[in-house]
């Protein structure tokens, strides 16, 4: 065991607790956080197919799914996907203006998304099509939920992080903080195209 | 007014049997007596500063450790209840009830809270030092993962004293989980107190694997690294990919009880058997999870005492990934008796059979290394060569076990607990044991005497065998798991009366163990060198204990057993003084309390949604989400010590005047 603390010390910057580089580090933890976040939508999307049938002689799919709204809300998540992209190009010519407005931008979308589910659950309700009606309905309110869940937590983390971006500028700290807040991001985005066509495009078919 | 008051309490506590009543009457003695030792030797800030608030993965690895270790001794009470009341034919000694809460604490403690703490425990302690860092990779989010297991054991331990403990078993299968036939808390004190810890695992599990793969010391390759971090690599990989699933099945449960879904239950178009798949496909993995690291404990210890490399290192890799693979495939081996189709029966009855196959590698690698060795008996080694044997049997049960026809006979009879018993006890608590013993010096800088580590050691042993043989033949012999109580004329009687013998013997067995800590913490010798066992890994090359940064110098590794190798080729240059090494300043993480103070909100959390009470539980779900704006704001996380510290801290562990 040689002891090579100039081995070690090369390739080192400020903020290392011996090994590589913190922040990339950081960011391949989230990676994995992901793989973790995929099965758990996995296992909903299992739980969904298996009781899809189920209705129990309540609404059925077709009945239910308002396919112009559904069309809308997936036109905007897509767009905030776009727009989260345009955030984090601007931080990378280092314009922090330009990246909190992009922020802003994407957060708009992603709250307006929130918004039109949030109407459709409730109009739902009130057709009497609830969490409790039947199986189908257990799980379509499970997954799609979570996913909801999911953009609802995103857009408050958004919210910190723009404060933070105003406070401290771009820094390498902040920076992976936006490059991770936009890879969970994408990610929901990912999922949505999957709801959309095993829960709706399939449903109305 | 008091009417309902005395109504709500007799709801709120459970009353009416002396044996939790004798329960409730010593907790609450207990909690009056820390409270006060911790007042009058005014520890409350120390605790607070050097313990609730560490970041530290040594010291949050003691904590698990202890915490599984009186987890060890709940469960191990309820076993001896059960082995009570089933010694002879027809007793009354507990009611059925009561027998079914028992028998469901008894599992869900034993895995999930005292073999996963005590598994976490020996990786945070441990595997760090072995790969040569000064961490792990988010110690923010491993104190966090501790104090939520830590939470959510305490949410599933005080059931049995407030409201009621869960009684539908181990895995809660539905319908019988849900809420028409499980009306009380108990089922959702079972679904918070894992839920709770079960995230925290899974947060280890992702720190553990980003830890082995970006920290590691320069030079020290993937095929270079230690065992037993391979184990624990192997472990963590199973869990990323399992503890997602249980954290579905467990949310859906509480959806179909909480606000009426209909995934599991009878009515509404649910399937009950969904729930079964679901929580096997966790629950197999999980039981891989927790032997893997017992298999990388054992391979560390075997080398060290036989004095030889590692036989087969290449082979024992590559059947830990296999087996973290088809850990995956074999879930249906469950329930091969609840008309999957034969088809399906034969796919996952032969992918059970194949794990054999890598296990039984393993073995024999042990083996090859013990071949020729010059070996030392002391008390790891012990429970490392007590394993062998102990698990081949159980192995081979387990084959017999997943013979799918010949499963139809077995399943769910004695043969059954007598096989994952022999399997966990024999393998998952012997190896952790082991790796207590082998790591002990490393974390409290003494070895545990070891007389007394014999006889706790030849007491488990026997007892073991007292206790579980009789029940392959009880099994064969027809009787089933889950009963509370059976018949002279069953024939059963003598040799349940055996197998309680044998469970009290491991009892004294345990007793012997305390006493060994105890003992040893009184009259230890304090180790100076750091390395009792001459040992090969790179932990045992620093002081004991670790200094808080471990590595004063980051290592280079060139080679598998690297400090073995230094010392081999530091004898061979004679007494030549090693250089003096020059220090730099080491970056550490600052203490935080948020880890601590969030998992208590996540307890809260927890409760209200078990009493339904939404005023408890919507302010703490309120304050957990604070403490996470609350982390994302801080920037002042780290700092560094500085070199003359290093320098006086090295001094006085080596026992050098500086």
């Amino acid at each position: 065991m040689a002891q090579a603390h100039a081995a070690a010390k090369g390739g080192h910057g400020h903020h290392d607790h011996g090994h590589h580089d913190l922040e990339s580090m950081k960011t391949f933890g989230f990676w994995l956080f992901l793989i973790t976040d995929c099965i758990l939508f996995g296992t909903l999307f299992a739980t969904y197919i298996v009781l899809r049938g189920n209705t129990n002689g309540g609404p059925t799919p077709e009945e239910l799914f308002q396919m112009p709204m559904i069309l809308a809300e997936t036109f905007i998540l897509l767009t905030s996907s776009f727009t989260s992209g345009l955030a984090v190009l601007a931080m990378h010519q280092g314009k922090v203006k330009q990246l909190i407005g992009w922020l802003i931008v994407t957060a708009l979308l992603g709250a307006s998304f929130i918004g039109l589910e949030i109407y459709e659950f409730v109009h739902m309700v009130h057709e009497g099509a609830t969490i409790s009606t039947s199986a189908f309905l257990s799980g379509f309110f499970a997954l799609v939920g979570t996913h909801g869940l999911h953009v609802s937590l995103g857009l408050v983390w958004m919210i910190g992080l723009m404060i933070q971006l105003r406070r401290r500028g771009i820094t390498p700290v902040t920076k992976r903080k936006v490059e991770v807040l936009s890879l969970y991001w994408h990610f929901l985005d990912v999922v949505w195209i999957f709801v959309l066509t095993v829960v709706y495009l399939m449903g109305v078919m | 007014m008091l009417d309902k008051i005395q109504e709500f309490a007799s709801e709120f506590f459970v009353t009416g049997d002396p044996l939790i009543l004798g329960a409730q009457v010593s907790i609450a003695i207990a909690m009056v007596a820390i409270v006060f030792v911790l007042t009058y030797f005014r520890k409350w800030v120390w605790l607070w500063r050097e313990w609730l608030t560490t970041v530290d993965h040594k010291r949050i690895g003691i904590m698990y450790i202890i915490c599984s270790i009186l987890m060890l001794f709940r469960g191990g009470v309820d076993a001896l209840l059960m082995r009570l009341q089933l010694a002879v034919p027809n007793a009354e000694f507990l009611h059925p009830e009561h027998y079914n809460q028992i028998f469901t604490t008894h599992g869900v403690i034993m895995i999930l809270f005292m073999a996963m703490p005590l598994m976490f425990g020996l990786f945070n302690v441990i595997m760090p030092l072995q790969i040569g860092a000064r961490d792990v990779a988010y110690p923010f989010l491993n104190a966090l993962s501790f104090w939520l297991f830590f939470f959510g054991a305490m949410l599933f331990n005080v059931s049995f004293i407030i409201g009621g403990s869960p009684d539908a078993g181990w895995l809660a299968y539905p319908p019988l989980s849900g809420l028409e036939h499980s009306p009380g808390v108990g089922q959702n004190f079972y679904i918070w107190g894992i839920q709770i810890s079960g995230i925290g695992s899974l947060a280890t599990g992702i720190n553990f694997i980003v830890t082995i793969l970006k920290m590691r010391a320069p030079g020290m390759t993937l095929m270079k690294m230690p065992m037993f971090t391979w184990s624990v690599f192997s472990s963590c990989i199973i869990i990323i990919f399992a503890f997602p699933i249980l954290t579905v099945t467990l949310a859906l449960l509480f959806l179909d009880r909480f606000l009426g879904a209909h995934f599991f239950t009878l009515d509404g178009g649910g399937n009950p058997m969904m729930y079964i798949n679901l929580i096997w496909m966790w629950g197999h993995p999980e039981v891989y999870i927790v032997i893997l690291p017992a298999f990388g404990i054992f391979s560390e210890i075997v080398a060290t005492f036989s004095k030889k490399t590692l036989f087969g290192y290449k082979s024992m890799v590559f059947a830990m990934l296999i087996i973290s693979v088809l850990s995956f495939f074999t879930w249906v081996h469950h329930f091969f008796t609840m008309g999957s189709g034969a088809d399906v029966n034969v796919f996952f009855a032969i992918t059970t059979m194949a794990i054999a196959i890598p296990t039984g590698a393993k073995v024999f690698n042990w083996l090859f290394t013990m071949y020729r060795g010059r070996i030392k008996f002391t008390t790891p080694m012990l429970w490392t060569i007590a394993f062998i044997p102990c698990f081949v049997i159980g192995g081979m049960t387990g084959v017999l076990l997943s013979v799918a026809p010949a499963d139809f006979q077995f399943h769910n009879s004695y043969f059954l607990i007598a096989h994952f018993h022999q399997v966990l006890i024999g393998g998952v608590a012997f190896g952790y044991f082991a790796g207590l013993y082998y790591w002990w010096p490393k974390m409290f800088g003494f070895k545990l005497n070891e007389h007394l580590g014999k006889w706790a050691f030849w007491l488990w042993n026997i007892g073991f065998y007292v206790c579980f043989m009789p029940q392959y033949f009880l099994g064969l012999d027809g009787m089933t798991r889950r009963v509370s109580t059976y018949d002279f004329d069953m024939g059963w009687g003598s040799l349940n009366m055996v197998s309680t013998v044998g469970g009290f013997l491991m009892g004294i067995g345990f007793i012997f163990q305390v006493w060994q800590i105890a003992y040893s913490i009184k009259h230890h010798e304090k180790d100076v060198t750091g390395d009792p066992w001459d040992g090969r890994t790179l932990e045992w090359s620093i002081p004991s204990p670790a200094p808080v940064y471990n590595f004063a110098v980051t290592p280079h590794v060139e080679h598998v057993d690297d400090w073995w190798e230094t010392k081999q080729k530091r004898a061979a240059a004679g007494a030549a003084k090693e250089p003096r090494p020059v220090y730099e300043p080491i970056h550490m993480p600052k203490n935080s309390a948020i880890p601590f103070v969030k998992s208590a909100l996540w307890f809260f959390v927890g409760f209200g949604f078990v009493w339904d009470w939404m005023w408890m539980a919507i302010p703490a779900l309120i304050g957990v989400g604070i403490c996470m704006l609350a982390r994302s704001f801080t920037y002042d996380d780290d700092y560094y010590i500085q070199v003359d510290e290093i320098e006086r801290t090295e001094a006085a562990l080596r026992g050098v005047k500086a």
